[in-house]
């Protein structure tokens, strides 16, 4: 355990102390929320129906923009090459690396929230369902998109494509994530949604940290 | 400290390895039996498969063909947490202080090992423990790293030329704690240029281009 939280708190530190990156993602989480009424109008009825979408939809971007560096580093200075020796396994520390990714990612977003249900003209009641659809949904977002970082961990330009290929994996919890929050829609079948929102995240992690390690392995060969 | 307790016996088995990095055979037949508180020296000219052949017993990369084996071990257990490896690049983190990086490594490699102050004080950084590591020589990194393998049990080092950016005292430094070691019986496969000046006899391992038969 001792080592569990080790792992999650260096990768915090490291990122408190390089600051910049947690930030950019929030900074563009609400830069697509300030941008959307001047695009589509500042009509207030309109907006809110469009909100929930357009909540996940700039979730869903900005942690792709943030998968890169989830294994970059350590990739680059031979950390990856000493974890396989570690007393830890490599899949707890892949899960260790992946539960301080969305303290990093999925937190931010989630506590600038509020921010953009102003900007959408969000009522109360939505706003406090985005919350739940997000707590949800962005693990499951960050344990697929921990898969896609390790896969292209070792081809250079891999930044870009590891979003693309998790893409449709995690179309799923787009659906069942602004489906959850659609205000059109019954009170039964958003509850369903966070259901299924909640069932795709908890598969999603308990696979993740196995499949993401095993590729990991066979990064360097 | 206890760099003297004994470490748990091992021996290293190659068994007509071959290496190949991406489609070119580095070397084939090798055969080696690396024992407690002995060490294997790597020689070969640049480009010969020394750091190839060190990352297939690190389980890094596989083997060409033949096999490698660590025995002694816990056959329930995982072989690989038997290697404290040495590698080219550092694993240290330029924006962790000289000891944060090694609380961490200490923390998931588990304990067996010395603290992380007695540690610093054996590679002689202990001074500027609470320095950022970024801001280190490359000498000084080369000793921190060294220092890692001292914080766990590992009873076999792989060394990936010990003593490169090093000054006369850190060779001297990584030659007390070869001997130290071997003494107490944990084995080393070193990859280097020069003599490391141990007091333990090493095996040597020359290295050579396998004959290529043209088709």
């Amino acid at each position: 355990m001792t080592g569990f939280l080790a792992v999650i708190g260096r990768d915090l530190r490291l990122a408190m102390r390089v600051g910049g990156d947690a930030l950019t993602l929030v900074l563009f989480f609400v830069m697509v929320g300030v941008i959307v009424p001047f695009a589509i109008g500042p009509d207030s009825v309109t907006l809110s129906r469009l909100a929930p979408g357009i909540v996940w939809i700039a979730a869903f971007l900005s942690m792709l923009l943030g998968l890169d560096r989830l294994f970059r580093t350590d990739e680059e200075d031979g950390s990856l090459l000493l974890f396989r020796h570690a007393a830890l396994p490599l899949e707890a520390i892949v899960f260790a690396k992946m539960a301080a990714h969305w303290l990093l990612t999925a937190l931010p977003l989630i506590v600038a929230s509020p921010l953009l249900a102003i900007l959408l003209s969000m009522d109360v009641a939505t706003w406090g369902r985005t919350v739940l659809s997000l707590l949800l949904g962005t693990p499951g977002l960050v344990a697929l998109g921990t898969i896609g970082a390790a896969v292209t961990v070792s081809l250079r330009r891999g930044g870009l494509i590891a979003p693309v290929l998790i893409l449709p994996l995690s179309i799923p919890v787009l659906i069942f994530g602004a489906g959850a929050i659609a205000s059109g829609s019954a009170e039964g079948i958003s509850n369903a949604a966070l259901l299924f929102l909640a069932a795709i995240s908890l598969v999603a992690m308990a696979l993740a940290p196995f499949a993401a390690a095993l590729a990991l392995r066979l990064a360097e060969d | 400290m206890n760099l003297f307790a004994p470490l748990p016996p091992r021996t290293l088995v190659l068994e007509a390895l071959a290496g190949k990095r991406g489609e070119k055979l580095l070397f084939s037949g090798l055969d080696l039996r690396v024992g407690p508180g002995e060490i294997a020296e790597l020689r070969g000219a640049n480009g010969i498969g020394k750091t190839t052949l060190l990352m297939i017993v690190a389980g890094v990369v596989h083997p060409a063909a033949g096999r490698f084996a660590i025995e002694g071990g816990d056959p329930e257990g995982r072989p690989e947490t038997d290697i404290g490896y040495l590698a080219h690049r550092s694993a240290i983190k330029p924006r962790l202080s000289v000891a944060e990086n090694l609380t961490f490594w200490g923390a998931i490699n588990g304990g067996g090992g010395i603290a992380v102050e007695d540690a610093l004080e054996t590679v002689g950084l202990a001074p500027i423990a609470a320095l950022d590591a970024g801001h280190l020589s490359a000498g000084q990194t080369r000793r921190l790293a060294l220092a890692r393998l001292l914080l766990a049990d590992r009873p076999l080092w792989l060394m990936d030329e010990p003593t490169s950016a090093l000054d006369a005292q850190g060779e001297a430094l990584v030659a007390t704690l070869i001997d130290a070691h071997l003494d107490r019986g944990g084995l080393v496969l070193a990859a280097t240029h020069h003599d490391l000046g141990l007091t333990h006899a090493a095996h040597t391992v020359r290295l050579s281009r396998p004959v290529e038969v043209e088709a």
